[in-house]
C-alpha cells in the first residue's frame, strides 16, 4: 500500500493508535476506557503484523529481508528498512511485550491516561524503528526518539524521585548518544554513505575504527548499561511506573547489545578485536559488584534493576568473545532476559498495586495467601538464577562457553555471577514469597486476578519452553551469527597479514 | 554627455525591496492622514506587503545577477534567505496584533518599522558591497532601536531601547572602521574585488579589519562575546517585540555574515576561521551555561539564541559548501523553533496581565493541552533531540564541520547541546510534571496561526525533509 511494506507498517500502525487516542477528546471515565481499548487493540494488532512479518521471513539466509527503501535525507541517507536474524526476534520481543504493558497499566494509571497510552505508543513506534532501520541516521533518530515518550513516562506517571530519574535517564543515555552522532558523520563522509548493508562491507582503516568504536560504545555501553554508567538505571527502574520497567529493562537494554552486535562487531572487527580485554574487564565487574550491590538492596524493584546490569554484563561478555557460542549465547540471552525481566517487574507490580510499596521487608509469607503468584514467581526467580530448564540457562551457559574459549580467566570469575545470582535472588524469593504471614495489612492480600492471570501465564510458558527447547530462536540468529563470523574472520586476517609484513612489501 | 549614456540599472532584481519601500511610504501617508484610527488597515497592508514581496522573492528564479554596479546581488542564497527574512517579520505583526492592543500601544508604526527594518534586511542579504552592506544594517539597527523602546512609557522598554542604541552604535562603529580599514589595503569595496585583490595575500591591515568585521557581525548576530546586550534587550522589549529580535534580525545577521566572509573572504579562511571557530565555542558554552539559572522565559530565549548562533556559526566555520547548507538548514528551523515558542510565551496572559517566568507555565499541560504539546516539541526541537527538526539543523552543522576535520569543535558542541537540553528540559518538565496553576485566555487568533505553522514544521519535518534541505543545498551552492 503506498509503496510501503509491512515494516513501515509496524511502524504507522502504534502512531495511528496514538494519534486515534489523542483525538478521544476530554478526559471522563468512558474516554478512558475507550484510550485502554484503543492501546491494548492496537499493540495487539501490532503484534499479529509482527507474525505475519515473521512468517514472510526466511530464517535460513543471513541478508536483510524485508527491505524498503525511501527517499529521504539525500540520495545517500535513505528511509530504509530491513530486519536479517539478528533484528526479527527483538522486533518479535518488542511487538510481545507491548500488549503485557497496556495490560499491565489497566487500573494502575489512573490519571492521564490517555496522554499515558498515547506515550507508549510511540514510544513502540520508535522501538520497533531501533531494530529494523538499516540506515544509520535513521537508526540514529530512533534510537534518541525514544527518550522523549520514557522521559514522559517516567516524569508523570514515576514515584517519588520520578524527576530527579527522569533528568538522569534522560541527560545520561543523550550524553553518551551525542558522541555516536559524531561517529556517524564521520562513517558518512568516509563511505559516502550510512546506509547499514553496505558499511557492513566498508573496511574502515585500523586507526579510525578505534575511534569510532570508542564513539559508539559510549553511546551503547550507557544504554546497555555496563559499569560504571550503570547508574542510571537503578533510579529510573525504581521510579517508573511498572509497565515502564518492563520496557525499560525488557527492550530499552536490548538496544545496547544490538548496537553492538549491528555495527560495533561487524563494522569495526579490528577495534573490537582490540577492546575485547577491557570489555572483558567491564562485564566481569558488572557481573560481580552489581550482584553484590543488588544483594544489599531493601527494594525489589531497584534489586531487579541491579540484577538487570549484571545479566547485561554476561551480554557484552559473550558479545566480546568473538565466537559463536559467545554470541549466539549473548543473543539467547538477550531475549530470555527480556521475557524474564519483564515478568519480574510485571510481579512486582502485581503486589505493588496491591500494598503500595515496594520494600522488601514489608511483604513475607506471601505464598500462604497468593499461591499462583507464589508459584509464577519462582518460575522467574529460578530464569533468573539460569536454572537448567528455564531459557535464563541457555543463554548464560552458552555465553560462558564462549568465555572460556576465548579466555577462561574470564569465564571464571564470570562463574560467581551465576553463584551470586542465586543468592539475591532466591533470598529475595525467600523474604517475599515464603516465611511467616506476620504483617497484617497482608492477611486479607487476594491471589492474581484474571487480567493478571492472563498477562502471566503466557510469560511463564514462555519461559519454560526457551528453557527446554531453545532451538526456534538459535536458529534464527544462527545464520546472521555465522555470517558475522565469517566476515570478522576475513576482515581480521587481512589486517594480521598486513601487519606481518614488511613494511616494505606494503 | 549624451543621454543614450545614460542608463538606469537594472532594478528589476531589486524589485521585493523596491515593492516594500513604496509600499511603505504609502502606508506612512495612510498612517498619518488616517491617525490611529488606521492601525488595523496599516497592519492588514503591512502584512499583504511582506506577503507580495515573499512571492516576488521566491518567484525570482533566475541564476545570479548583479545589479546597481555590482553592489546588489540575488543569488540562491539571498532568495532563501529573504524569504525567510520576509516570514519572521510578518509572524513578528501577527504575533504583535494581541499584544499591543491589550497593552494600548496599539499604534501604525509598528508595522511600518517593521517592514522599514525588513527592508533594511533584504539589502544586507543582498549586500554585495560593504557600503550596500552598512546601508542595509542601519536601516535595520535604526528601526531596531525604535521598536525596542516601543512601549514608550514603560521603564524596561526604553531602557532597553537606548541600551541597544548604544552598544548598537558601538559595534556598527567598529563595523565601519574594519570595514574601511578593509578598503584601504584592498582598494576596494566590492566583494569580488575584495576577493581578486586577496589573491596577492593578505596584510597585518587585513587581518585587522578582518578581525574589526568580525566583531561588528558578532555583535549583530549576539554571539558571545559580543553578546552582553542581548538578555537585557529580549527581556526589556516587548514580548512580540523580542519574537520579532529573536527571528528575522538574527537570520539577517547569520546572513550577511555568510556573505561577508564566504563572498569576499573565502580564499583567506585561515584568518577568519578561527575566529569563528572561537565565536561558536564561546556562543555554545554560554548559551548553554547561563540559561540554567534563568527564570524568567523571555532571559532564557535570549540566551538559547545566543547558545543558537554559536551551532549556525560552525556551519560557518567549516568555510565549505555543506557548512553554509548547514547554516540554511539551521536558519531555516530556528526561525520555526524560536516562532513556535514565543508564540507560547506571548499566549500567557491571565487577568489582563502577562507572564514570564517558567514557573508560570506549571501544568500547562493539563489547562492547555495542545498549546503544551506544541511548546514541547518546540523544547525537545531546540535541544536536538530526533525526530525533531531541530535534530536535522544540528546534524547538518555537525556533519560539515566533522568533514572540515574540526572535530574537536564538534564534539564541545554536542556536549554543550546535552548540557543546554538541561534547561530545556525543564521548561517540560514544568509543564508536564508540576501541578497546574489557574488556566491562561484563550489564545489570539494571530498566534495560532503562527503556532500551528511553526509546530508543523517542527514535528513532521523528518517526514518529508528532502526539499527544504534542497533549497538549501541549491542556496549554499550559489555561493561557490
Amino acid at each position: 500500500m503506498f509503496g510501503l511494506g509491512i515494516l513501515s507498517g509496524l511502524l504507522i500502525v502504534p502512531l495511528c493508535g496514538a494519534a486515534f487516542i489523542l483525538t478521544l477528546g476530554e478526559e471522563t471515565e468512558a474516554v478512558r476506557r475507550n484510550a485502554r481499548w484503543a492501546a491494548l487493540a492496537t499493540t495487539v494488532i501490532t503484534f499479529l503484523l509482527s507474525l505475519v512479518a515473521w512468517g514472510r521471513f526466511d530464517a535460513t539466509t543471513s541478508s536483510f529481508q524485508l527491505v524498503e527503501n525511501h527517499a529521504w535525507l539525500t540520495e545517500t541517507i535513505r528511509f530504509k528498512l530491513g530486519v536479517d536474524g539478528f533484528s526479527m526476534p527483538l522486533i518479535l520481543l518488542t511487538t510481545f511485550l507491548m500488549p503485557f504493558c497496556i495490560a499491565a497499566s489497566w487500573n494502575s494509571i489512573e490519571t492521564r491516561v490517555k496522554e499515558y497510552f498515547v506515550a507508549f505508543l510511540i514510544l513502540e513506534t520508535t522501538m520497533i524503528g531501533v531494530f529494523c532501520a538499516l540506515d544509520l541516521v535513521l537508526f540514529y533518530l530512533f534510537f534518541e526518539a525514544g527518550l522523549i515518550p520514557m522521559f514522559l513516562i517516567i516524569g508523570i506517571w514515576g514515584g517519588k524521585r520520578r524527576i530527579y530519574a527522569s533528568f538522569k535517564f534522560f541527560l545520561y543515555t543523550l550524553l553518551g548518544s551525542v558522541l555516536m552522532l559524531l561517529a556517524i558523520m564521520a562513517m558518512y563522509w568516509q563511505a559516502g554513505t550510512t546506509d547499514i548493508p553496505t558499511l557492513l562491507t566498508t573496511r574502515f582503516p585500523v586507526g579510525m575504527q578505534t575511534w569510532l568504536w570508542l564513539a559508539f560504545f559510549a553511546s551503547f555501553a550507557v544504554k546497555m548499561p555496563m559499569w560504571p554508567v550503570h547508574t542510571w538505571l537503578p533510579d529510573a527502574h525504581v521510579e517508573a511506573p511498572t509497565a515502564g520497567s518492563v520496557i525499560l529493562a525488557g527492550i530499552l537494554l536490548k538496544m545496547g547489545g544490538y548496537g553492538f552486535i549491528r555495527i560495533s562487531l561487524p563494522m569495526f572487527p579490528d577495534a573490537s578485536l582490540y577492546f575485547a580485554p577491557l570489555v572483558f574487564a567491564l562485564s566481569v565487574i558488572a557481573i560481580i559488584f552489581t550482584s553484590l550491590i543488588a544483594m544489599m538492596q531493601t527494594d525489589i524493584k531497584k534489586l531487579i534493576a541491579y540484577s538487570s546490569v549484571a545479566h547485561m554484563g554476561f551480554v557484552t561478555l559473550g558479545l566480546f568473545t568473538l565466537n559463536e557460542q559467545g554470541i549466539q549465547g549473548a543473543l539467547f540471552l538477550m531475549i530470555s532476559h527480556g521475557i524474564v525481566s519483564g515478568a519480574l517487574f510485571l510481579c512486582v507490580g502485581v503486589v505493588y498495586d496491591r500494598m503500595h510499596t515496594r520494600e522488601i521487608a514489608a511483604y513475607g509469607g506471601l505464598v500462604k495467601r497468593m499461591p499462583l503468584y507464589a508459584a509464577a514467581m519462582m518460575v522467574f526467580t529460578m530464569a533468573n538464577v539460569g536454572l537448567p530448564g528455564t531459557s535464563g540457562f541457555v543463554g548464560e551457559f552458552l555465553a560462558m562457553m564462549g568465555a572460556f574459549k576465548a579466555n577462561p580467566t574470564v569465564a571464571f570469575f564470570s562463574v560467581f555471577g551465576i553463584i551470586l545470582s542465586a543468592g539475591y535472588a532466591l533470598w529475595l524469593f525467600a523474604r517475599v514469597i515464603y516465611g511467616k504471614l506476620e504483617k497484617p495489612n497482608l492477611q486479607g492480600i487476594l491471589d492474581l486476578d484474571l487480567r493478571e492471570k492472563i498477562i502471566i501465564a503466557p510469560l511463564v510458558a514462555l519461559t519454560i519452553y526457551y528453557g527446554v527447547h531453545p532451538a526456534p530462536i538459535l536458529d534464527t540468529f544462527a545464520p546472521s551469527t555465522e555470517a558475522l563470523m565469517q566476515s570478522m574472520k576475513a576482515a581480521l586476517s587481512t589486517t594480521q597479514t598486513a601487519a606481518a609484513l614488511p613494511p616494505v612489501a606494503r | 554627455m549624451n543621454a543614450a549614456q545614460v542608463v538606469l540599472p537594472a532594478l528589476w532584481p531589486a524589485l521585493p525591496e523596491i515593492i516594500l519601500a513604496v509600499g511603505v511610504m504609502v502606508l506612512i501617508l495612510y498612517g498619518s492622514f488616517k491617525g490611529e484610527r488606521s492601525v488595523e488597515g496599516v497592519n492588514v497592508g503591512a502584512l499583504i506587503l511582506l506577503i507580495l514581496a515573499l512571492f516576488t522573492v521566491v518567484s525570482q528564479t533566475g541564476l545570479k545577477v548583479t545589479t546597481l554596479n555590482g553592489a546588489f546581488i540575488v543569488d540562491g542564497f539571498s532568495r532563501v534567505m529573504k524569504a525567510l527574512v520576509l516570514i519572521g517579520s510578518a509572524a513578528a505583526i501577527l504575533l504583535s496584533r494581541d499584544y499591543f492592543q491589550r497593552e494600548r500601544i496599539d499604534r501604525f508604526e509598528f508595522p511600518i518599522l517593521i517592514v522599514l527594518s525588513t527592508i533594511g534586511m533584504m539589502v544586507m542579504v543582498s549586500a554585495n558591497d560593504l557600503i550596500a552592506l552598512y546601508l542595509g544594517l542601519e536601516l535595520l539597527s535604526l528601526s531596531s532601536y525604535v521598536i525596542a523602546a516601543f512601549h514608550r512609557d514603560n521603564l524596561r522598554s526604553t531602557e532597553a531601547g537606548l541600551k541597544y542604541f548604544v552598544l548598537g552604535a558601538l559595534s556598527s562603529g567598529m563595523l565601519l572602521y574594519g570595514a574601511s580599514l578593509i578598503y584601504g589595503f584592498t582598494g576596494t569595496v566590492s566583494f569580488p574585488g575584495i576577493l581578486s585583490a586577496l589573491n596577492a595575500g593578505a596584510g597585518f591591515g587585513i587581518v585587522l579589519g578582518i578581525v574589526f568585521v568580525a566583531a561588528g557581525v558578532a555583535f549583530k548576530m549576539s554571539a558571545v562575546p559580543f553578546h552582553m546586550w542581548t538578555p537585557d534587550v529580549y527581556e526589556g522589549s516587548p514580548t512580540p517585540v523580542t519574537a520579532f529580535f529573536a527571528a528575522a534580525p538574527k537570520i539577517a545577521a547569520v546572513a550577511m555574515t555568510v556573505r561577508v566572509f564566504m563572498g569576499a573572504l573565502p580564499d583567506v579562511t585561515a584568518i577568519w576561521q578561527q575566529i569563528f571557530v572561537f565565536v561558536a565555542i564561546a556562543s555554545m558554552t554560554l548559551g548553554s551555561f547561563a540559561a540554567i539559572g534563568q527564570r524568567s522565559i523571555k532571559r532564557l530565549m535570549a540566551y538559547s539564541s545566543i547558545g543558537n548562533v554559536g551551532y549556525a556559526l560552525i556551519g560557518l566555520a567549516a568555510a565549505s559548501e555543506e557548512g553554509i547548507r548547514g547554516v540554511v538548514i539551521y536558519m531555516i528551523i530556528y526561525l520555526a523553533m524560536t516562532l513556535g515558542a514565543f508564540a507560547v510565551i506571548l499566549a500567557m496572559r491571565r487577568g489582563g496581565e502577562m507572564f514570564e517566568t517558567v514557573d508560570d507555565l506549571s501544568g500547562l499541560s493539563r489547562t492547555h493541552p495542545v498549546m503544551a504539546f506544541c511548546l514541547a516539541a518546540m523544547m525537545f526541537s531546540l535541544a536536538g533531540i530526533p525526530p525533531l527538526a531541530g535534530f536535522f539543523a544540528k546534524f547538518y552543522v555537525f556533519a560539515a564541520a566533522i568533514k572540515a576535520g574540526l572535530v574537536t569543535l564538534a564534539v564541545i558542541g554536542v556536549v554543550t547541546s546535552v548540557i543546554g537540553a538541561y534547561y530545556y528540559l525543564r521548561i517540560v518538565k514544568v509543564m508536564y510534571f508540576d501541578e497546574p496553576v489557574a488556566p491562561y485566555e484563550r489564545m489570539a487568533p494571530g498566534l495560532r496561526i503562527v503556532l500551528a505553522l511553526s509546530s508543523v514544521v517542527v514535528i513532521l519535518f523528518w517526514l518529508l525533509p528532502a526539499p527544504l534541505v534542497g533549497a538549501a543545498g541549491a542556496a549554499a551552492r550559489s555561493l561557490f
